[in-house]
């Protein structure tokens, strides 16, 4: 056995302690779901780049560091999560290294929101477990999954949003995920159910105070019931020196729709897995994507849409943008099953690479196995477009200017497709400056 | 309008040019001075536009021989966007689309970095906005165009004209106008070429490079140039583009052999 994984294992186990300090619950399912996933924690091995999975992200420097447990989270005042308040968003949860701060949030009960639920997982599960059951970790399995093990094990805390039948809910929901201390690993998990005809929006946002290095290893499940629709915007911009490992498991019913849009800018290392199962007929799923990296950052999007049923649309447009030294990596598999006919599925990959050093593997995968199916999928990289960049020189506009401009474009592409329009400003901010420090 | 004492703006002598290795340009002389209108016309690929585009500084082109002087300095020791601020404007023939890139917050940065450059104060997004839209009245473009994409899906006169809008907000001192006309209808024509002379003044010069007299109409040049195989081969006043209408360009710059007589 080869060092590393003899490394890895102690590691885990490292990683697992503290799991013990958990209250049990008075909920069997819920203790046997936890302990099934330390089970598994203390079998499974960290992924290497043999695994294909894996090929392009080396978690060795993870390895290399050691993360505790947060013990006690501290204790934020309002200022301090000022600059990350939405004006839109009314309702919102905050968790700070995974800890549910009830100061600081503002869950739906308290807006009389007759049915809505947006609350902590820990205490609504009890009076709320015939609803949670049949969705808790049933989508983000862990057999396979070191990292969702991980996260099971820790299950308590965590963001629950269950929209009642029919509630077309107005204000966007906002999911704070905030890491403050160094060397922490802390184990966010949210649960978003939407009810037969019920509409939401729904903001999964992970910052940080400063910029230590922590483990982020989230787990979201996502039930979307017949004729419903959750959007959900994740935005990662965690500590640049951070690792973030992110599981997120989409189950939709009988024309249910499902909108994606992710970003990612921070984290030295991340990893977003993203599985969309259209488990009925009619569902449509559209998930977009952008990573907006430099310096030595890492950024893998792994995503699936599984085309289990007929009549089913999907749609993705995934964006990448490497600037430094930066590595892009996109896997988008689309599988279209036995018996889905009438798929249909478009699935594009437009990169851009900023610098020589930079690198962007992407790699689009179709697995089909109906025969009437409408499946397009294309994958481009590319530089700025020199003509582009003279056409704005020409006005007077600097190199730097330029280039700035045609990259901010390219990435709020993406950016424009978030319904929310204080964040989509304050993003469209950030890549600005973001583009403007990556320059040569 | 021709002022024996007024500035050279731009000149020209023995300009050689090349684009991948092929000699485009091969000798080219011109002087322009302020206040004057320059045409310049010529057949198909006589290297027009590849001449518009080395004085802009497009960097396919090598510039392999002679000189040229804007407003005393070497032209060549400028970057694309010096020249800009220094007051070389190009109208592109074939005005390139910048999907995403918002029309209006472009022609903002490009109209703030020529006027920092002035010493000028910047305009804020509100009022420029203001600003812009007098400038659209003139050119009778409609304010939507500066929501969409730069050059976006534009008709190829709508291009012409967003073209003509980067040249009132920038206000250059040397304009050079690559087949503005080409593309406009009849009433659009009128429109642009009256914007121009609107902008036309003691100070600035404009060379118009064109196929057609019907531009020459409403902005009437000090002098037609013909080029031909890469170089100006002919110079006249006005009248030269009248003759070169009725009598196309077969018999200018050849060189004729007169039957030696016994
Ligand atoms: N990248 C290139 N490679 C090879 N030849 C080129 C290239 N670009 C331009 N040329 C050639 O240079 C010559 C001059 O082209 P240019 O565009 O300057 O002509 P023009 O006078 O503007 O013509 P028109 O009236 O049609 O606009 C043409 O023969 C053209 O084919
Ligand atoms: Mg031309």
């Amino acid at each position: 056995m080869s060092m590393s994984l003899v490394n890895s294992n102690s590691y885990l186990e490292s990683l697992l302690r503290g799991q013990p300090r958990l209250p049990p619950s008075p909920l069997a399912w819920f203790n046997q779901l936890r302990a099934n996933a330390v089970d598994h924690a203390g079998r499974l091995k960290l992924p290497t780049t043999r695994d294909e999975e894996w090929r392009f992200t080396d978690l060795s420097p993870l390895v290399r560091q050691s993360f505790q447990p947060a013990l006690a989270a501290p204790a934020l005042q309002a200022a301090d999560v000022e600059r990350f308040s939405l004006a839109e968003a009314a309702i919102r949860l905050v968790f700070v290294d995974g800890k549910y701060m009830p100061q600081l949030s503002t869950p739906a009960e308290r807006l009389g929101n007759r049915g809505l639920i947006v609350t902590n997982l820990s205490s609504a599960i009890t009076a709320n477990a015939e609803a949670i059951e049949p969705h808790l970790g049933q989508y983000a399995r862990f057999e396979d999954n070191l990292f969702a093990a991980l996260n099971t094990a820790f299950l308590h805390d965590g963001a629950l949003v269950m929209v009642p039948r029919g509630a077309a809910i107005d204000t966007p929901v906002h999911v704070l995920l905030i890491a403050t201390q160094p060397e922490v690993a802390s184990h966010p998990r949210c649960l978003f159910i939407a009810e037969a005809g019920s509409e939401i929006t729904i903001l999964e946002d992970y910052v940080s105070l400063n910029d230590a290095i922590y483990v982020t290893n989230a787990v979201t499940e996502i039930a979307v019931g017949d004729n419903a629709q959750i959007s959900h915007i994740r935005v990662q911009r965690d500590s640049t020196e951070a690792f973030h490992i992110g599981n997120c498991a989409v189950s939709l019913g009988h024309a249910g729709r499902y909108r994606s849009v992710s970003v990612a800018l921070g984290a030295r290392i991340s990893r977003y897995d993203l599985n969309t199962v259209l488990d009925a007929e009619g569902a449509e799923c559209a998930i977009d994507g952008l990573a907006l990296i430099n310096g030595r950052q890492l950024a893998d999007t792994h995503s699936s849409i599984d085309h289990a049923k007929p009549n089913c649309t999907s749609r993705q447009l995934h964006k990448c943008i490497a600037d430094g030294s930066a590595h892009a990596v996109f896997n988008g598999k689309i599988m279209v099953r036995p018996g889905a006919q009438n798929t249909d599925s478009a699935q594009s990959s437009r990169n851009l690479l900023l610098n020589a050093k930079a690198r962007i593997d992407t790699k689009p995968q179709l697995e089909i196995f109906a025969d009437d199916v409408k499946c397009a999928h294309g994958a481009t990289v590319g530089q700025l477009d020199s003509e582009e960049l003279f056409y704005l020189k020409s006005r007077g506009l600097s190199g730097a200017a330029a280039r700035n401009l045609l990259t901010y474009a390219f990435g709020a592409e993406i950016i424009d497709r978030i319904p929310i329009a204080s964040l989509k400003y304050r993003l469209e901010r950030t890549v600005l400056e973001q583009t403007k420090k990556t320059e040569p | 309008m021709i002022h024996q004492d007024s500035k050279t703006i731009l000149e020209v002598s023995g300009l050689r040019a090349a684009v991948e290795g092929v000699e485009i340009l091969k000798g080219v002389d011109l002087i322009v001075k302020s206040g004057e209108v320059h045409a310049i016309m010529g057949t198909n690929g006589s290297g027009k536009s590849t001449f518009a585009k080395v004085l802009a500084g497009h960097s396919a082109y090598q510039v392999t021989g002679g000189s040229v002087l804007f407003e005393g300095q070497n032209l060549f020791d400028l970057e694309p966007e010096e020249r800009a601020r220094a007051g070389v404007f190009l109208a592109f023939q074939y005005p390139i689309e910048i999907p995403g890139v918002s029309n209006s917050h472009f022609l903002r940065l490009a109209y703030n970095t020529l006027q920092s450059q002035r010493g000028k104060d910047e305009l804020d997004p509100l009022e420029f906005e203001d600003f812009v839209r007098e400038k659209m009245k003139l050119l009778e473009m409609n304010p939507n165009f500066l929501d969409r994409g730069v050059n976006e899906g534009f008709s190829g006169g709508e291009k012409k004209r967003n073209e003509m809008l980067q040249m009132a907000l920038l206000e250059p001192r040397l304009a050079i106008l690559d087949e503005t006309d080409s593309g406009l209808d009849i009433d659009a024509l009128r429109i642009v070429t009256n914007g121009v002379n609107k902008l036309a003044n003691k100070d600035n010069a404009i060379i118009l490079v064109t196929h057609y007299q019907r531009m020459l109409n409403y902005i009437e040049p000090d002098y037609v140039h013909v080029m031909r195989g890469g170089r100006i081969v002919k110079t006249g006043g006005k009248e030269l583009a009248l003759d070169l209408e009725t009598r196309g360009y077969d018999w200018v710059g050849v060189e004729r052999r007169v039957p030696a007589s016994a």
